[in-house]
């Protein structure tokens, strides 16, 4: 059962590095993901939010603009489970009164 | 946690750190606009310098800072600001969470996001911060944290 699992791990590896080995390289500008159009020649959002995230929200970092503006119901969303999580914990760990029995 | 060893290196270490730990925090969420941070990274640093102080001192100290009770307000707080913001934005004619729309009088609707994306950004870490250090209250009251 050992070298089964050593087997699947090594495996496993395998196939990560030969999907690695396809990826494109940083920076080229020929990638996919740099195009203006999608292979369905419709718009790409990354390009709009590219050009024009400093003239909308005059923010220099597009990350925050993206998380904050464009997608801020998105981040209002993580915000609830968050709460949603502590409001859990607060509910289910919390005793308000010993029990002997 | 009551403080089963007293040593008063931890203490000093722990006081002398939070504080540092706390304006970094700060620093996270109002440079969000600048540099990497934001709510989130801002939050979790705020509710590590505050439990730093919990862990290392105990109870009667780190009460001093923020009660127990003060944590379950503070995150309804956090989420209610930035739950305000977009239904003000809302009922003033714009869309739900559309920063442009702010009754903020004499500011370009530029302008007017930028102001947005910072009152959001400080009501996600003022509520991260309050349900980390209130996740880490509720696990520990069963435990000797008497």
């Amino acid at each position: 059962m050992k070298y089964l699992k050593a087997f699947i791990m090594a495996l496993f590896a395998a196939l990560l590095i030969y999907a690695a080995s396809d990826l494109p390289y940083r920076g080229d500008p020929g990638n996919r993901m740099h195009d203006q159009r999608s292979m369905v020649d419709s718009p790409v959002a990354g390009n709009y939010y590219i050009q024009e995230a400093y003239h909308d929200a005059h923010t220099p970092n597009i990350v925050t603009v993206v998380l904050g503006d464009y997608r801020s119901i998105d981040t209002f969303g993580e915000q609830v489970v968050i709460y949603t999580a502590g409001i859990i914990t607060l509910l289910v760990l919390r005793r308000s009164r010993r029990r002997f029995s | 946690m009551r403080s089963q060893f007293n040593s008063p290196i931890i203490v000093l270490g722990a006081r002398f750190l939070a504080p540092y730990i706390m304006v970094f925090g700060l620093y996270v969420i109002f440079h969000g606009h600048y540099s990497p941070g934001g709510g989130f990274q801002g939050g979790a640093l705020l509710a590590a310098a505050i439990l730093l102080i919990r862990v290392a001192t105990g109870r009667r100290v780190s009460r001093l800072l923020i009660k127990e009770f003060a944590t379950t307000p503070l995150a309804v707080i956090g989420v209610l600001i930035y739950f305000a913001t977009g239904f003000a934005a809302m009922i003033t004619g714009g869309y739900f969470l559309d920063y442009g729309q702010l009754p903020i009088p004499g500011m370009e609707p530029m302008w007017l996001r930028y102001t947005g994306i910072l009152i959001i950004e400080v009501g996600v870490g003022l509520a991260v911060a309050a349900i980390l250090v209130m996740i880490f209250d509720n696990m520990v009251k069963g435990e000797d944290y008497a």
